[in-house]
């Protein structure tokens, strides 16, 4: 029942859909039935691979890149204490500045290509990454930090043996909110200005009145963003083994 | 002949945070290779006490000293156990009763150990729970382990905060012979609020005033050698008394 239940939720949802589309009459180039959607991704196959490749390698370029950065940045911020009160400022604030603004200009820079997209996908999920696996990192056991001094442990060791160790539950649910927005900063690249991917896909599929077109990349979107998701979230969940329940997002 | 247990005397021993003093010029002596009770109410700086002589208190906090018979630093002497098993979740029990030489010298360290390890945790009758990570144990069998590490350290001073309070009383009983048996040659400091505990398993007991006179002289206690059994008269008597006692100063605090 547990692995059949999606399987209804999702039928359900396609059959209210058809019937909608049927029942009044709306013209497919407005919304198309899921018949006509399918249609599209069955005739569309190769070149609906060929951009979602694009899309998925600039997701896990992206998604690499913004959770290696990021756990590099929680380590600074926890580690060199002159540098905190300069560093926390101005991620705080470059937080307010919507990273979807700032797409034109990152395509200006790094142009129409892969670069500009990584680039999309990296800032937007930095943030997350930092703000969990820095939080993680500040809050060790004081008494596990006691212990150590009395084993007279080395700096190091504490590092790496204690406070790693111990934030990873919270670098793991920072990974999972990363997992969930990738795909939102490769196709807002994707759209602002490139030649292949499938937001790209999308949006020329829209200009030309090709909406089952559309709808079939959005789908292949979605997909390749689940997938991902409940991947990563089976790694971590078998790295992690000793707080099962902590650290878990819920979307 | 390995060396004796040292002595170890607290000078004039301040303790201050802020601008607000913990206890003055205290003046205690935990008498090598023997146990050293300390009661008193709770927030009257008996944890931050045993802090100061783990030395994990901050040096600015610190008034007087803390000195031994040999001469020699207490760092890396000691052993430290708290209220709190703190077995880190993802190692496996073994692993955590070798955590010192692990955080020390690594992994390899660590293994060399691993046959000593695994007689400690026989000895406090875990043997087949090695493998198991603590999130597996019961509250009984964590704190077990952390006696195991404890013990594991192998150092001639050891500082306990009240490593058996959060036990139910028949695996506190079984605890409390069980380390009594495995520290007897240590010069051992043991923070409680439990008078039986304190009557049952040390050489001397005082109690924790705070403020300027923070300490009277030891406690009365039947001339016998620990750990003592639990149904002594002359020993339930001293524990009504101190009961008593305790209770008198807890009311004039």
């Amino acid at each position: 029942m547990k692995i059949l239940r999606p399987l209804i939720i999702a039928a359900a949802l396609l059959l209210v859909w058809q019937g909608l589309v049927e029942a009044t009459g709306v013209p497919p180039y407005i919304l198309p039935g899921p018949d006509r959607v399918f249609a599209a991704l069955m005739e569309n196959t190769t070149l609906l691979s060929n951009h979602a490749l694009v899309t998925l390698v600039e997701m896990l370029l992206g998604l690499l890149l913004g959770a290696a950065l990021g756990m590099a940045g929680a380590m600074t911020l926890a580690y060199l204490r002159a540098i905190r009160p300069w560093l926390l400022p101005v991620l705080v604030v470059s937080q307010a500045i919507p990273v979807f603004a700032l797409a034109p200009v990152l395509v200006l820079w790094l142009g129409y290509g892969l670069a500009s997209k990584v680039a999309m996908a990296t800032l937007i999920i930095f943030f997350p990454v930092t703000a969990t696996f820095y939080d993680g990192l500040r809050r060790t056991d004081p008494g596990w930090l006691d212990l150590a001094r009395t084993m007279n442990a080395p700096p190091a060791a504490v590092l790496w043996r204690l406070r790693v160790p111990a934030a990873l539950p919270a670098l793991a649910s920072g990974l999972r909110v990363a997992a969930a927005v990738v795909p939102i900063g490769a196709v807002v690249g994707e759209w602002v200005g490139a030649s292949a991917g499938l937001g790209y896909l999308m949006l020329h599929a829209n200009g030309r009145m090709q909406i089952d077109l559309m709808f079939a990349a959005l789908f292949v979107l979605a997909l390749m963003a689940l997938t991902l998701y409940f991947l990563l979230d089976a790694v971590l969940r078998r790295l992690i083994t000793w707080q099962p329940e902590d650290g878990r997002t819920a979307i | 002949m390995p060396k004796p247990p040292p002595t170890i005397r607290t000078e004039g021993l301040g303790l201050r945070f802020g601008g607000r003093a913990v206890f003055e010029n205290l003046s205690l002596t935990l008498e090598g290779g023997r146990w050293t009770g300390l009661l008193g109410r709770s927030g009257v700086g008996k944890s931050s006490l045993l802090k100061a002589l783990a030395g994990l208190q901050e040096e600015s906090n610190i008034e007087g000293a803390i000195r031994s018979d040999d001469g020699a630093p207490l760092e890396g002497r000691i052993t430290y156990m708290a209220q709190q098993d703190l077995l880190l979740p993802w190692l496996s029990a073994l692993d955590n009763v070798t955590l010192g030489s692990r955080l020390r010298a690594g992994r390899a360290a660590a293994s060399a150990g691993r046959a000593r390890a695994e007689s400690l945790l026989e000895r406090v009758g875990l043997a087949d729970r090695a493998a198991d990570r603590p999130g597996s144990l019961s509250g009984g069998m964590r704190q077990r382990v952390a006696l195991a590490r404890t013990l594991m350290e192998d150092r001639p001073i050891v500082l306990m905060d009240e490593p058996f309070c959060a036990l139910d009383a028949i695996t506190r009983f079984r605890l409390q012979e069980l380390a009594a048996r495995l520290m007897a040659n240590a010069t051992v400091f043991l923070v409680t609020h439990d008078p039986l505990e304190a009557l049952r398993l040390c050489h001397k007991v005082y109690v924790l005033q705070g403020g300027h006179r923070p300490i009277g002289p030891p406690i009365q206690i039947p001339d016998s050698a620990p750990p003592r059994s639990s149904d002594d008269p002359a020993l339930l008597l001293r524990q009504g008394e101190l009961l008593r006692q305790l209770a008198d100063l807890e009311a004039a605090a």
